[in-house]
């Protein structure tokens, strides 16, 4: 066993990371900066990042999850305005239904909880979230059931069903659909998608997360450490009191915990049997989730006053890992799925 | 990345588990038995007598030059056989590997390794915890010997050991770091007195005081250069903070999976707090295993972690206090009702993590100033 990058995957890390650091929001100001959001839009395009989980020729994917878990880690560290995991998903759902991946608008899925995504009948009845796939969607896939497995369906998304929401988070869109929205099968499918095929998906989804949070807590720690390196209170940097310093040591040991849970999920997906790899995949969200918004709460008190303006980018990262604690579920929902598979069920509560 | 098993590791593994099948006392793993280190001694034998013990360690001094990774499954294989987590001793060899002239090396790892000598070690004083290098046991050169004097406590199994590694000031009138020496000094001797200290579970045996009056060791046994007791006390305790150094994942493992037992038992006899309790451990446990295979992978590329242990140490005890914490969930009323009660035993015991090895207070500090580069306060 041996949970280091490969020499691909550590130039992955790399690069990933210099392009979201580059083409990222350095400021909140940032955010509103469409020609430079249009410019890191292009370059994740351009370096073939939302392909990642398209299929290869053969059937499987173009790249592994640990892949996808790098890219998702970095542009979480950045903050970036930029649709990936979204896309990435939806592609990797509609290879698992052989769906050939088109050059149309990118197509979204739903939604925040795995369990809401499963459509019952042609018609939704229950408000599904299509998240992180960009501003111009006009469509979101869903899961139909289909036997004990599903088939992909399509809602489309137009100002009577869906519309992009002002959520918590300031870099990425979800699309809310509400109730009434007609859901149509996606033509041309090769196949239905298994239940182990939606573990894995699940597992996916769980492992690029889990793999946010962790660049979220890494990206929001950098900027406070530097923060209490150079405020200073009493005439000496407010780094320098042992009170502060220990919320901070908190924070990193929180992180670096969360690096190794996120890093076997990401592997798990493509290389243990699907439930297990659901299971890696919703220890790590639990672990994360819990981890991210405890450094973030920690990094707007060491930020001080300035910490609770809009001005100062903290809370943009807290809010980001409040969407990416809620995609795929919370930590709570972590533990509950968690406790069921180990615990068993209890009369009453499935 | 690949966490799964290369052919030699799969290999191991199987031939660990065939060989476990057979050979696992099943004895209690907690610290919560007064006879832990007798039967942690005969584990010992069994494991290393069988070529599964001191993996990682130099094939020269009984171990078996092997990747730092085969103890994860060492410990992954323990843990799901329920048996007695491997004897930590991984921080005394490191030191000594590190420090110790080849004379030293080859007089006292073997035995260490094998477990046919026993080991405690000598550092903390009454005055002299977290403040080390303030300690006042002196070892006064005296022919071909040093006589020592002093009083060192919290020194775990000190009364059943061979061998004490102790810190003693040699040289008083350098600054404080600088004038410590190591030695390996035999314990079974006049002028030692050990005085048992029972434990906040009420365990009597694992850790005692240990009084020094004109006892003696041999020039020869000083490990390292005179006034390099420092030295040897930083690597010794920044591997005793690492949990893949110290094999305690097995244990938590261990514990967790017992919990789970007890709940999935009696499904109905839970409340959902008390369920939510263990499925927190076993995240808890599982990161670590996850950390401990992650550090160790690390090391493959001969990469020292250094002040890094220091972020292992606090993590391994956020995880140890929240099993143990699980623990008296589960147990709920027996716990308040029956002194005997193990998750009480557990749940004490893990309040020592956050102190032993350095306490957490003093690990942020590290972490603080070493690893995040803020300033000293």
């Amino acid at each position: 066993m041996d949970t280091r990058d490969t020499a691909e995957q550590a130039e992955l890390r790399r690069s990933a990371r210099q392009l979201a650091r580059e083409l990222g929001p350095s400021t909140v100001a940032d955010l509103d900066d469409a020609a430079r959001a249009k410019r890191l839009a292009g370059a994740v395009r351009d370096a073939g990042w939302l392909s990642l989980r398209d299929d290869g020729g053969d059937g499987a994917p173009l790249a592994s999850g640990v892949e996808a878990a790098i890219v998702a880690d970095a542009l979480g560290g950045a903050v970036a305005d930029v649709a990936f995991a979204g896309p990435v998903l939806a592609a990797d759902l509609a290879r698992r239904a052989g769906v050939p991946a088109g050059d149309g608008p990118v197509v979204g899925f739903a939604s925040s909880l795995l369990d809401a995504a499963v459509v019952p009948g042609s018609v939704t009845t229950a408000t599904i979230h299509a998240v992180d796939s960009g501003g111009e969607l006009d469509a979101a896939y869903v899961l139909v059931p289909e036997g004990s497995d599903h088939r992909l369906g399509q809602v489309r998304i137009d100002g009577a069903h869906g519309a992009p929401s002002d959520g918590s988070d300031l870099t990425r869109v979800v699309h809310t659909i509400q109730p009434g929205a007609s859901v149509e099968l996606v033509p041309d499918q090769d196949r239905g998608i298994t239940r182990d095929d939606l573990a894995r998906w699940a597992a996916l989804g769980l492992a690029v997360t889990s793999a946010d949070l962790v660049g979220v807590m890494r990206g929001v720690l950098d900027v406070t450490v530097a923060y209490a390196v150079e405020r200073r209170q009493y005439g000496v940097p407010v780094g320098s009191f042992q009170a502060v310093q220990h919320l901070l040591a908190d924070a990193r040991c929180l992180m670096e915990g969360s690096v190794s849970v996120a890093l076997h999920a990401s592997w798990a997906v493509d290389n243990l049997a699907p439930q297990e790899a659901c299971m890696a995949g919703q220890v790590a969200k639990a672990y994360c989730a819990r981890a991210a918004r405890t450094v973030c709460e920690t990094a707007i008190q060491v930020h001080g006053g300035i910490g609770n303006t809009w001005e100062c980018s903290v809370h943009v990262y807290l809010r980001r890992a409040l969407l990416s604690s809620q995609w795929f579920g919370d930590d709570g929902e972590q533990l509950c799925q968690l406790e069921r598979a180990r615990l068993g069920a209890v009369d009453g509560l499935s | 990345m690949d966490f799964r098993d290369s052919p030699a590791e799969a290999e191991f593994r199987a031939r660990l588990r065939a060989w476990l099948a057979d050979n696992n006392p099943g004895l209690p793993t907690s610290s919560t038995d007064d006879e832990y280190w007798a039967r942690q001694a005969e584990w010992h034998t069994s494991l290393y007598d069988a070529g599964f013990f001191g993996l990682s360690w130099p094939a020269r001094y009984g171990g078996h030059d092997l990747p730092t990774v085969f103890d994860v499954i060492l410990d992954d294989e323990l843990a799901s056989a329920g048996a007695p987590p491997r004897p930590s001793l991984g921080y005394l060899v490191q030191g000594i590997t590190v420090h110790a002239s080849d004379d030293v090396k080859d007089r006292f790892l073997p035995g260490l390794i094998s477990g046919r000598e026993r080991w405690c070690q000598g550092f903390s004083e009454p005055d002299a915890g977290s403040d080390l290098a303030s300690l006042r046991t002196t070892a006064t050169r005296d022919g071909d010997d040093f006589v020592i004097d002093g009083h060192k406590v919290w020194t775990s199994y000190s009364d059943v050991a061979d061998w004490c590694i102790l810190l003693a000031r040699t040289d008083p009138d350098v600054p404080k770091h600088k004038g410590l020496s190591a030695f390996a000094v035999p314990m079974d001797q006049p002028g030692i007195e050990q005085r048992p200290l029972r434990m906040i579970n009420g365990i009597t045996s694992e850790f005692g005081q240990v009084l020094f009056d004109d006892a003696r060791v041999p020039a020869a046994n000083m490990i390292g250069a005179p006034g390099e007791g420092w030295r040897l006390a930083m690597t010794i305790v920044s591997h005793e903070r690492e949990p893949g150094e110290l094999g305690y994942v097995a244990r938590y493992k261990k514990t967790v999976k017992d919990l789970e037992a007890t709940v999935r038992a009696e499904p109905g006899a839970f409340r959902s707090d008390q369920r939510a309790s263990v499925a927190w451990a076993n995240v808890q446990a599982e990161m670590l295993r996850l950390h401990v295979c992650r550090r160790l992978s690390e090391r493959l590329d001969g990469v020292d972690h250094g002040p890094g242990g220091s972020i292992d140490k606090l993590l391994m005890t956020w995880v140890e206090q929240t099993v143990g914490a699980a623990a008296l969930d589960v147990s709920g009323p027996q716990a308040v009702t029956d002194q005997d009660d193990v998750a009480l035993k557990i749940y004490l015991y893990s309040r020592a993590q956050s102190v032993m090895g350095g306490t957490s207070q003093i690990q942020k500090n590290i972490i603080a100033t070493r690893i995040l580069g803020l300033p000293q306060s």
